[in-house]
């Protein structure tokens, strides 16, 4: 990642021309990981959260889930789950509203580029960082932990389906809630107390099971908890899916509530977002 | 102003413009301009033709309407009623091509902290089809020792020198700035008027928006005064309020000290006549005329 941090100066020579919208979203995308990765507090909150949640908990909770099984092999389906809504949901959740308060949106909707290739930015950025941070996190976990990593090729793909939808869906849910900030500072304020309310009820920090079951149902509303059940299903052994509230990982219903959440926040996008301030009309 | 009415990067931009022989002349066409927020009357009928190669200065108080006026020419707010044309169309419905035809410089300042001066202006030189010299910009709006440093360690006049490049990076025919030098100190204003004068001359179009008189005064070839959501005047600066053919004032002393001041239309005769009674020197003889902010005053103060 440290690559896109390079300073400007190769790219100096001819003033550009006429780019073509594919090109122009590979650019805003750049823009915004450098302006991410030179951002003090988006690289620790954002990226650095999930690594030291792992450190403490994995170190907390040596010992065994069951049947040989490690905590961390569970602990890391959470925090995998939790840096993925950090970058996406969080990220955006914040960060949008102050560039809209900036004047930042203002000022490239008065310019050529197509709407959408500024939000093709933002969603290249969480891309990037997303799989960085979560491959950061498997290799912290595997190195210090001993976590065993999936084994075979469908777990992988359980894993890439249930990671790209989470991350469309708490993506699509950031932009949308970032239209609730009315200033640059209360998008925090907003979407910190979601965030940490989600953590607790969906099964990142405490074994999901051991929860209260209303408190159960009500995580089962929102998509972090089937993004984590649906990263169980991946690093778990396949017997604990009869652990699971359902008695399975229920992985055709993780997708089914996923892809709802992807549609409930493309439509609130649709509908709530502003380019400019409450203030500036 | 008519040697440059076509600017140097005009080629390919004719078309869509045939409606009539006004379009070729007019950058801007703003008829019975209107808008509310909610029982707040902004704009309350907004009349205005803006030449090409022209500079021209929208004057007015706070909240006299500048800024709506101008983001509904910009393309950023909807209007209410009216009919407005900036370079032939509706900017209601601004497309791509009319937005690279159109510089923007708003009022905010500040917005990229974590990335260079030459970073975000090169940035932004991607989004036009005909984009400047990225680095030439830079040197042209004075920040050529500062294209390397973050913008967040920018002073507010280099901020808004910033501003002006995004604004100009795409060879804009039409330039709107608003409030362009608020905050600013004497020198900088200063420079930042040659700025302007230098995009002028090479045949830009230019709006701004001010509430310094001396702004208006010294950049704009017409000022448009505006207060209460209408456009109260519209002339050259030097013409404003008609104060070339106002009342003079003529004062003097008279010899017991006390100070006399009449109006007169025709105050040389006025002079010569105390000359001869006071067989001389007038004691403390001064002729005045409305100053720009005597006219603009009274402007505002009676709409």
């Amino acid at each position: 990642m440290t690559t896109t941090t390079k300073p400007a100066a190769p790219v100096a020579a001819a003033p550009v021309r006429r780019l073509g919208p594919g090109a122009l979203a590979l650019r805003q995308g750049r823009l915004e990981i450098t302006q991410f990765l030179r951002s003090r507090e988006s690289v620790v909150f954002t990226m650095g959260f999930p690594i030291i949640m792992i450190l403490i908990f994995a170190s907390i909770f040596s010992g065994e889930i069951g049947g040989g099984v490690k905590f961390t092999q569970y602990f890391i389906t959470g925090m995998i789950a939790t840096g993925l809504m950090t970058v996406s949901f969080q990220n955006l959740g914040i960060w949008i509203p102050i560039e809209r308060d900036r004047g930042v949106l203002k000022r490239y909707r008065g310019t050529p580029i197509p709407k959408w290739v500024w939000f093709a930015g933002k969603v290249i950025m969480v891309v990037v960082i997303g799989v960085a941070e979560t491959a950061l996190l498997l290799v912290v976990a595997v190195l210090l932990f001993d976590l065993k990593l999936p084994d075979t090729v469908g777990k992988w793909l359980t894993f890439g389906w249930v990671a790209a939808l989470g991350v469309t869906a708490c993506t699509l849910c950031g932009i949308a809630i970032s239209s609730l900030a009315r200033t640059a500072r209360s998008g925090s304020a907003v979407v910190t107390p979601v965030a940490l309310v989600l953590q607790f009820i969906s099964g990142v920090f405490f074994v999901f099971t051991s929860l209260p079951a209303w408190m159960q149902q009500v995580a089962a509303l929102f998509p972090l908890k089937w993004m984590c059940q649906g990263l169980r299903a991946v690093f778990l052994p396949d017997s604990f899916g009869a652990q699971e509230p359902a008695g399975s990982f229920e992985l055709g219903r993780v997708a089914l509530v996923l892809a709802a959440w992807c549609v409930i926040g493309l439509l609130l996008c649709l509908t709530t977002f502003r380019w400019t301030t409450r203030r500036d009309g | 102003m008519a040697a440059t009415t076509t600017p140097p990067n005009s080629p390919g931009r004719r078309p869509g413009r045939t409606l009539d022989g006004m379009d070729d002349e007019l950058a801007i066409s703003v008829r019975g301009l209107r808008k509310a927020y909610g029982d707040n009357v902004a704009v309350a009928g907004v009349d205005l033709d803006v030449h090409r190669g022209e500079v021209f200065a929208l004057l007015g108080p706070n909240g006299a309407g500048k800024t709506t006026t101008v983001e509904i020419l910009e393309g950023y707010r909807q209007r209410d009623a009216g009919e407005v044309s900036v370079l032939g169309r509706d900017p209601a419905h601004a497309d791509p091509h009319w937005r690279s035809r159109v510089g923007i410089v708003l009022q905010g300042t500040g917005e990229f902290d974590e990335l260079t001066v030459a970073e975000v202006v090169r940035h932004f030189s991607g989004f036009y089809p005909d984009a400047d010299d990225p680095d030439k910009v830079i040197e042209r709006v004075g920040l050529g020792g500062k294209a390397k440093a973050r913008t967040h360690t920018l002073s507010g006049g280099q901020k808004r020198r910033l501003d002006v490049a995004l604004g100009i990076i795409g060879r804009p025919e039409l330039l709107f700035l608003d409030e362009p030098t608020t905050g600013f100190d004497p020198e900088a204003r200063r420079e930042f008027w040659e700025l302007i004068r230098d995009l002028a001359a090479a045949g830009t179009t230019i709006v701004l928006t001010t509430h310094y008189l001396d702004e208006a005064e010294a950049l704009a070839d017409r000022v448009g005064v505006i207060a209460a959501g209408r456009v109260v005047e519209v002339a050259p600066p030097n013409r404003l309020g008609n104060r070339q053919e106002a009342l003079a004032t003529v004062s003097w002393r008279t010899p017991d000290g006390t100070l006399e001041t009449a109006e007169s239309a025709t105050p040389t005769a006025l002079v010569a006549e105390l000359a001869a009674r006071y067989g001389g020197e007038v004691p403390g003889l001064t002729v005045t005329r409305p100053t720009l902010e005597d006219a603009y005053l009274k402007m505002i103060g009676h709409s």
